[in-house]
C-alpha cells in the first residue's frame, strides 16, 4: 500500500505543535510519546500500520475547533478517529499526522420522544445510543456488526449500514443533523431536529465522506419506537442459486422483511462448529426476519414460507421462542469470529444487484479454485451487500498478496454486474486504488472538487478514498507534499 | 433547446455563453422562474431498467412521472416517498418528470415514515455546468463508494448540473390503507396527538392536521395488519377524543392526495410558504403570525402557509428562533430560499462555483443568501 512520504518539515516541528495543542487541550488529552501513540497505529484493518506523530482526545466541540485551527495553521494533516473499528483503514494515520480521537465525547445532549430524535456527542457508541432511549421503547436503527464498540462519528464518516437496512436504511437515512468543525476550526451546523435541508444537502454529502470534509462532533439521530415483536425463520437450500432466487421472489411478493441474511456452506460449517446455533447441513442458508404484532408476524411468515416451499427447501424452521430467535441470530452474528478461529481472512464488502447473486456466487467459486484460496460467503442478501471472506494464512509468504489480488477481482466483478466496491465499510485505503474501476476520471474529479471546497489544503484524513495519482495535482497545488 | 441524448446536452452546455433555464416538465417554478434560455430534459426519456425483485428502477430524467408510476403499479410497487404534484398549488401546467422530482427533492406525507426522495435515490448521471458528464452512486441499495453526490444533487434545483438519469429504490405497494380521523383539536393538541401516534409501534405513514377541520392519520400494509393497528391506534388516541376509521380505498387515496398536494390552498390568493420545523415547535410559530392560514403535515414538522405578501421577515424570525427553514414557493421577491449562516453559504457557493464555474445553470435559484 503506497502512502505519501511524511513531510520532514512537519515532523521537525513536532515539539512546537505538541506545545501549542497542550495550550488549548487538557494535559492528558495530548499524546506525543511514541510508546503511547502506537495504540493508534491502525484500526480494524490491521494489515496496515503507521503510528501518528501525536494523538489528541478533545472533549468538546470548542476543543476540536481550537486544535484543528492550530493544525491548519501549521499545515499538519489530521486523521479523525471514532472507535477505530474501520475495516477499510479509514483511520490509518500517516507518520506526519495527528490522530483526533472522539472517544471522550460520549455524552447524550438531548432526547426528545415527541419529536423522535436524540442528540449525542460523536464518540458515543452505536449501541449506547439505543441504550439511552430503550427504556422508553425506542431504538436507533442502523446496526453495524461492531455496534457494541463503534462510534456514531465513525458511523457518519462511513455511512455505516447493518443487517436491518433493507427496512430501516443506512446511517444517512437516519441522520438528521450534525455539528461539524471544518479544518480551519470553523464550526458549522447542518440540519437539526427538522427534516431536509434549506440549501444543498450538505448533511448527505458529509455522511460517508470518510472524515475528509470535517470532524463531526455532535449528531442528531432519528429514533423509532420498537416494533411489537420480531421473529426469524431459517430456510436451508441445496444450492446457492435456488437460495438467491428465493430472495428475489420474497421481495417481489410485496413483503418487506427487516432482514434477509445469506450464508453459504463453508460459512455455515464454521459458525456451527463455533457457535452451535443448530444450523442444518446444507449448501445455503437464509435467515429472514419480519416484525410486527404476533398476528402480523404469523401472516408475513406464512407468505414467506409459501414462497420458500416452491423452491424445495431442505430445511424450514420458524423460531418458536425468544431463545430460538437469539440462537438463530447468534450463528450469523458470530460468523466473522468463527472464521477468525480457523483462519486469517479478508472480509470484502461489495454490493451487487440481487438478480446477479447466483452468477456472482458461481464466479467467486470458480475464482476460488483459480487463486487456490477458500471463500466463505455471508451477507445481507435483501440489499445485495456481499461479505465474501477470503481465507488465507498470514504466515505463508505470498498468501496475503494472492488474497488481495483475489479480493480485487471479486470487487471488479461486483462493479461489472452493476454493483459497487463497497456497500458499508467504506473505501478507506483498502479500496482506494480500485476506485478507477468504478468511476471514470470525470466522476472522481467531481468528488475531489467537493474535497477542494471543504478542505482546500487536503489536510483531513490524507491518502484515503482517492487514488494518489488522481489527487496528486490537487494536493501539490495547495502546498502539500505530493 | 431539447437535447435527445446526454452527449447532445453536454455539447449544448459546453457551447453555452448565456444563462440556461433548466426544465423537466416545468411544473415546479419554485421560488419564481429562473432566467435564461429554456433547456428541457423532456426528450431524454424512458425507463432504462426496472427489476421488481431488486426493488430498483432506472429512468432517464425526462421520463414523465406518470409513466414511472404506471410501470411500478403493474408490479404492485410504488415510489414510497409519495412525490407531490405542484401544479394545483403553483398554478403551473405541464407534465411532471422524474428528473424534476429529484431536482427539487419532492416528497409527500409518507416522508415522515419512509423518508424523502433523497433517501430513495440510488444513483445519478448528470452534465455539470462545465459540460462534464458525471456519474455517482449506482443502482444498488447499499453503496458507500466515494463521496455521496447523489444526495447533493437531490434538491439542488439544477444549479449544479442537469440530471440525465436517476436510479431509485422502490417499494411494494400496500394491500390496504385506512385513515383515522379526529376532530375538534386545536393546533397544539393535534400535534401532541400526532406525536403520540408517530411514537407508537403502529407504523403511521401519514400524520396531518387541517386546523378547524380534522386531524388525520394513515396506516398502510397487509389488510389484517392494518385493521389491527388502526384499532390499537384508536385506543392509544382515545384521550384526544373519538376516532373514526375510514377504509374505503378511493376515499383514503383522495384524502391523502389532497394533503400531499395542499389542495386546500389551490386557487387562493396570497403567498405560499413551506416550513420545515421541529413538529412540537409548529403551533408556537403559527401563534406568533397573523393573517396566515396553516396546514400541518409530517406530524407538524411540515407547515404549509397561505400568507399575505411581505410576510417573509415575520415567518423567518419565528423559524429562526427555534430552528428549521422556510421557503416561499409562490410569491414575488428575491428572498424565496431560506438564508444560510455565512460559513454554510460559503460552502454552498464554493460547490456551485466548482460545478458551474460560469454561473449559467439556473442563476437566481437557491441564491437567497
Amino acid at each position: 500500500m503506497q502512502m505519501p512520504a511524511p513531510n520532514p518539515a512537519i515532523l521537525s516541528r513536532k515539539a512546537e505543535l505538541v506545545a501549542r495543542l497542550r495550550a488549548v487541550l487538557p494535559a492528558d488529552a495530548v499524546i506525543a510519546d511514541p510508546a503511547e501513540t502506537r495504540a493508534y497505529e491502525c484500526d480494524a484493518l490491521t494489515a496496515y500500520r503507521c503510528p501518528p506523530m501525536a494523538a489528541i482526545l478533545p472533549s468538546s466541540t470548542q476543543q476540536v475547533s481550537d486544535a484543528l485551527a492550530i493544525c491548519h495553521e501549521m499545515g499538519v494533516p489530521v486523521v479523525p478517529r471514532g472507535s477505530g473499528t474501520s475495516l477499510s483503514g479509514g483511520a490509518l494515520p500517516t507518520a506526519d499526522s495527528v490522530i483526533l480521537g472522539v472517544a471522550r465525547m460520549t455524552a447524550v445532549l438531548e432526547t426528545d420522544f415527541d419529536n423522535r430524535f436524540i442528540r449525542v456527542q460523536a464518540g458515543r457508541t452505536n449501541l449506547s445510543v439505543t441504550g439511552a432511549v430503550e427504556a422508553q421503547g425506542f431504538f436507533y436503527a442502523p446496526d453495524p456488526s461492531s455496534q457494541l464498540a463503534c462510534a456514531i462519528g465513525g458511523n457518519i464518516a462511513m455511512n455505516s449500514g447493518g443487517a436491518h437496512c433493507l427496512r430501516y436504511g443506512v446511517t444517512t437515512n437516519n441522520l438528521m443533523g450534525v455539528t461539524m468543525v471544518l479544518m480551519d476550526g470553523t464550526v458549522i451546523e447542518l440540519g437539526g431536529a427538522h427534516l431536509d435541508a434549506p440549501g444543498y444537502d450538505l448533511l448527505g454529502l458529509v455522511c460517508g465522506s470518510e472524515g475528509q470534509l470535517g470532524v463531526v462532533t455532535e449528531a442528531t439521530l432519528r429514533i423509532l419506537h420498537k416494533p411489537e415483536g420480531a421473529r426469524p425463520v431459517l430456510i436451508g437450500f441445496d444450492s446457492n442459486e435456488v437460495a438467491g432466487a428465493c430472495v428475489s421472489d420474497i421481495i417481489k411478493a410485496g413483503v418487506l422483511p427487516v432482514a434477509i441474511e445469506f450464508m453459504d456452506r463453508p460459512c455455515i460449517r464454521a459458525t456451527e462448529d463455533f457457535a452451535h446455533a443448530g444450523y442444518p447441513d446444507c449448501e445455503a442458508l437464509l435467515i429472514v426476519e419480519v416484525e410486527g404484532s404476533e398476528a402480523e408476524i404469523d401472516a408475513q411468515l406464512a407468505l414467506i414460507e409459501g414462497i420458500a416451499r416452491r423452491h424445495d427447501p431442505v430445511e424450514l424452521r420458524q423460531s418458536r421462542s425468544a431463545e430460538e430467535s437469539a440462537k438463530i441470530w447468534l450463528g450469523r452474528k458470530s460468523a466473522f469470529g468463527a472464521m477468525g478461529q480457523i483462519n486469517d481472512y479478508m472480509c470484502l464488502d461489495g454490493t451487487i444487484p440481487v438478480s446477479a447473486l447466483p452468477l456472482v456466487l458461481r464466479r467467486i467459486g470458480e475464482m476460488s479454485k483459480e487463486f487456490g484460496l477458500d471463500v466463505a460467503n455471508v451477507f445481507h442478501a435483501g440489499d445485495g451487500n456481499m461479505h465474501p471472506l477470503i481465507l488465507f494464512d498470514a504466515n505463508r509468504p505470498g498468501d496475503l498478496e494472492t488474497c488481495e489480488a483475489f479480493g480485487a477481482e471479486i470487487l471488479k466483478l461486483c462493479v461489472e454486474v452493476g454493483g459497487c466496491l463497497t456497500g458499508e465499510h467504506g473505501v478507506g485505503i483498502e479500496k482506494r486504488d480500485l476506485m478507477g474501476h468504478q468511476y471514470g476520471s470525470e466522476d472522481l474529479a467531481a468528488q475531489m472538487d467537493v474535497k477542494d471546497v471543504f478542505d482546500p489544503g487536503w489536510l483531513l484524513n490524507p491518502a484515503k478514498v482517492f487514488p494518489l495519482d488522481a489527487s496528486r495535482a490537487r494536493r501539490a497545488a495547495r502546498g502539500r507534499a505530493a | 433547446m431539447t437535447p435527445r441524448t446526454e452527449d447532445e446536452l453536454a455539447a449544448i452546455i459546453k457551447g453555452a455563453d448565456a444563462p440556461l433555464r433548466i426544465e423537466g416538465g416545468g411544473t415546479r417554478p419554485i421560488g419564481g422562474r429562473a432566467v435564461g434560455a429554456r433547456l428541457s430534459t423532456s426528450a431524454m426519456r424512458g425507463i432504462v431498467l426496472y427489476e421488481p425483485g431488486a426493488l430498483t428502477l432506472v429512468a432517464r430524467a425526462g421520463t414523465p412521472l406518470e409513466e414511472v408510476e404506471a410501470a411500478l403499479a403493474q408490479e404492485g410497487q410504488r415510489l414510497a416517498f409519495e412525490p407531490m404534484d405542484h401544479r394545483g398549488l403553483l398554478g403551473s401546467a405541464g407534465t411532471p418528470t422524474i428528473g424534476g422530482v429529484v431536482a427539487a427533492n419532492v416528497s409527500g406525507p409518507r416522508r415522515v415514515q419512509a423518508g424523502a426522495c433523497r433517501d430513495f435515490l440510488l444513483g445519478v448521471r448528470l452534465v455539470d455546468g462545465a459540460g462534464r458528464i458525471v456519474r455517482n452512486g449506482g443502482r444498488v441499495m447499499k453503496n458507500v463508494t466515494g463521496y455521496d453526490l447523489v444526495r447533493l444533487m437531490a434538491g439542488s434545483y439544477g444549479t449544479l448540473g442537469v440530471l440525465t438519469e436517476v436510479a431509485l429504490k422502490v417499494l411494494p405497494a400496500p394491500q390496504a390503507a385506512v385513515t383515522l380521523r379526529l376532530s375538534g383539536l386545536d393546533d397544539a393538541q393535534a400535534v401532541a396527538a400526532l406525536a403520540r401516534a408517530l411514537g407508537s409501534p403502529f407504523e403511521v405513514t401519514g400524520a396531518a392536521h387541517l386546523p378547524g377541520k380534522a386531524t388525520l392519520l394513515r396506516i398502510e400494509g397487509f389488510a389484517a395488519a392494518v385493521a389491527y393497528r388502526a384499532e390499537r391506534l384508536a385506543m392509544l388516541l382515545a384521550p384526544f377524543g373519538a376516532v373514526t376509521i375510514e377504509d374505503d380505498p378511493a376515499t383514503v387515496a383522495a384524502t391523502w392526495r389532497d394533503i400531499r398536494d395542499v389542495a386546500a390552498f389551490h386557487g387562493r390568493a396570497g403567498d405560499i410558504w413551506r416550513l420545515s420545523v421541529r413538529p412540537t415547535d409548529a403551533p408556537g410559530i403559527m401563534a406568533g403570525l397573523s393573517g396566515v392560514e396553516a396546514l400541518y403535515d409530517w406530524g407538524g414538522g411540515l407547515v404549509w402557509l397561505l400568507a399575505p405578501e411581505g410576510s417573509a421577515q415575520a415567518i423567518r424570525a419565528g423559524v429562526n428562533a427555534r430552528g428549521g427553514h422556510a421557503t416561499r414557493l409562490r410569491g414575488a421577491g428575491a428572498d424565496a430560499f431560506h438564508p444560510l449562516p455565512a460559513p454554510v453559504a460559503a460552502l454552498q457557493a464554493g460547490l456551485r462555483q466548482r460545478f458551474d464555474p460560469r454561473g449559467i445553470l439556473n442563476p437566481g435559484l437557491m441564491a437567497s443568501m
